[in-house]
Formats: C-alpha cells, structure tokens, sequence
C-alpha cells in the first residue's frame, strides 16, 4: 500500500524460517505484501506495514507464523478496556 | 431500511454446473457490489451469514470464517450444483477463512481472489489469476472522503452532552448568553479538524501516529480560532483552547484508526497508551484554566 505508513517496530508478526515449507500461502493471502517468497522460503520484507489481520499465521500450513491479530481499531479498544474495568468493578462488588 | 441479504446460493445470469461460483458476505452493499460488477455474466454467488458486516471486518470478528463458508457450502448443497470445486474468495476473507480447512472438510478449493469485487471480472477472464494489482489495498483522497461523515455523526452523537455543559459554562465563563454559543463553535471545528479534516489530510499531516496527526489539525483549528476572532479573550482562556481543541482533536483523530486499511493492533494500543493519559491532562488542566480564568481574571 503506497503512501500510507503506521507505527515503525511495533507489529507483532515472526516467521519461522526453518519450519517454512515455501508454500507462499501467506505472500497470497497478504493484503500489504509484507512477505517475498526467496530461495523456496518466505521472508518478511516489510514487518512495518503489517496490520495484524491474520491472515497468513491462519493459512500457514506449517504454523510457522505467528501473531497477536486483531483489529487496530482505537474506539474498539477503548470500549473493551471500560467493558473489562465495568467487569472488574462487578466482581470487587460482588467479593465485599 | 435493512442491510442484510438472506444467506444462501444465488445466481448471476444463469449460470451452468460449470460456471464459477464467488463468495461475499451478507451485507447488503456487499452484495449488490458483487451482483453490479458480474452483471451481464453467468456465475453462482454464495452469500455467508456475516449479520450484515462487511467482509473485512467479519472476517476480523471470524463471523466470515471457515466454520460459515463450511457450514453455508454445506447447506446450498453446492457440491451438486456445481461440477467443478473451486471457490474464489475475497482477499480480504482471509483473516477469517482457513482456505486448507474449507478444502478438507467440503472438497472445495479455495483460491483468494482479490481485495475489490471491481477486479473480480478480470479474475475470472484469466483463469483465476490474481495480479498484484488486485492484491493491493487503496485508500485514496475519494475513499476517505466518504468515510468521513460517518465519523462526523458519530463524533456529533456522544457530543450532546459536551455541548449541553459547553452552553452551561460558556455562559458563565465567557460573561452572558450572548456569548455562550462561542466555545460551542470552537468546539465544533476541533470536531471537524479531528473527525474530517484528519482523516482527508491523513498522509500529509506530521508524523505516523494519528494521535499527533489529530492533534496538529486541531491546533491549526485553535490558530485559525484565534486569528478570526481577535485578542478578545483572557490569557487563561486563549491557552485553554490551546489545550482543549488539540485534545478533542487528537482523540477523534485517533478513533479514525478503525476506519483505515493500514492500522495494526499492536501500533493502535502503543498510540492508546501514549496518548490516552496526555489527552486526559490537557483535558482537565484546560478546563480549570477556561473556567478559573473567568472567576480569578488576571
């Protein structure tokens, strides 16, 4: 994706190399072409523009990537983060 | 008005057992997006239950999932429909969709097509080849564009009653109801600086983070403020809105994250972290300084 750049060195993406069969299922499936099939394995060219959708640790047949997916989505999070403190204030309620 | 198609099986023309079979979500705008750009072919059209979300984000939530495109083949019977077995997918399926899986389990072979339904006629003229093209996000001036009053209704919505105590203290800070609509209006270009001029301004607003890129459109919002109403206000005041406007501007700024096809997880809870807390002090040290200033005048 041209033009567009988010956070540097925060993705969570890692790729196994030696459990990589070079299927390029990931390099597919990857909306941001983050990954470059070389030398019959994958590799990571582009970490900084991975958006954590996981797509590609879903169809790894090998499970050789992994990544904590999820949506970036700011409103979303703050919502779970009062959903959770609303829980955590219910339960100190109902202990005392 | 409803936003949901029934899922199931549909058709396209008339199609033969041999003719391709795509797969979209049943959102209703979805839908007639696929149904608009196959029109005048013959091919099947799989609906999944997504509740009328949209393919992206449900195949985020894994509504549009392996278990819905297994369950939905499964269902309309498409083995005996169709002669062939292949299932193109939208790209953007793919967070949710275990291609191996659906083929394990329905024979079916999946093959993720492209991101855009636009793209999908030229998919299936080439035998099912994805260029890179098609496998490319966009997110052009046009398509935030449209994206932004969305953000406009939304910000407005959960504004009502931070306009109601605006009114109340504006006519008790600024001196009288006459002047009381003012930190309204202020207001309300801090909303538009964060929730429209941000997310058209994106790629050329100062640095990566939207936090900041929210937070430059709502001080330039705070400059033009001041320089079309003059040096009018107390000191106190005029270094509120300094505080104030930037702050609401960065926080809606920073709620556009959901709305773009570039934001990750990992980066959107780094900018929650970070910027969270420093929205939250200037949003009380600008309070007390807009209402003290009123009381204590320098």
């Amino acid at each position: 994706m041209k033009g567009f750049e988010y956070l540097r060195n925060v993705a969570t993406l890692k790729l196994d190399r030696d459990t990589c069969i070079g299927c390029g299922m990931c390099a597919q499936v990857c909306p941001h072409q983050v990954f470059a099939i070389e030398g019959k394995k994958s590799r990571i060219i582009e970490r900084d523009v991975c958006m954590e959708c996981g797509a590609c640790a879903l169809n790894c047949p090998v499970h050789a990537i992994a990544v904590d997916s999820g949506v970036g989505c700011a409103s979303g999070m703050i919502n779970e983060w009062l959903a959770n403190l609303k829980i955590l204030k219910n339960g100190a309620g109902g202990c005392s | 008005m409803s936003y949901l198609v029934p899922p199931g099986l549909y058709v396209i023309g008339e199609p033969t057992p041999a003719d391709p079979v795509v797969v979209t979500a049943n959102y209703k705008m979805s839908y007639d997006i696929v149904r608009r750009e196959l029109a005048g072919r013959n091919a099947w059209l799989l609906v999944l239950e997504t509740h009328g979300i949209n393919v992206w984000c449900a195949a985020g939530k894994g509504t549009f999932g392996t278990g819905e495109t297994v369950r939905r083949v499964q269902s309309t019977r498409l083995a005996e429909v169709v002669n062939h077995r292949l299932l193109p997918l939208p790209i953007l399926g793919a967070a949710g969709v275990s291609a191996r899986e659906v083929r394990s389990r329905t024979g079916f072979a999946v093959r993720f097509a492209t991101i855009r339904a636009r793209d999908l006629p030229e998919f299936l003229d080439n035998g099912m080849i994805t260029t890179p093209a098609m496998q490319e996000l966009t997110f052009t001036l046009a398509e935030r564009l449209i994206l932004t009053p969305i953000e406009m209704v939304a910000a407005l919505k959960s504004s009502i009653p931070i306009i109601i105590i605006l009114l109340l203290l504006g006519g008790i800070a600024e001196g009288g109801p006459s002047l009381a609509a003012r930190p309204v209006i202020a207001y309300f270009g801090a909303l538009m600086a964060g929730a429209f001029a941000a997310p058209l301004l994106l790629p050329w607003l100062p640095t990566r983070s939207f936090a900041i890129k929210g937070a430059f459109a709502g001080l330039v919002w705070a400059l033009v403020w001041h320089a079309l109403n003059g040096e009018d206000g107390s000191a106190s005041a005029t270094a509120a809105s300094f505080l104030l406007l930037p702050a609401v501007a960065s926080f809606l700024a920073l709620n556009f994250t959901g709305s773009t096809p570039f934001t990750s997880r990992a980066g959107v809870k780094k900018e929650i972290r970070l910027a969270l807390p420093v929205m939250a002090v200037a949003l009380l040290l600008g309070t007390t300084l807009w209402v003290m200033g009123r009381f204590f005048p320098a």
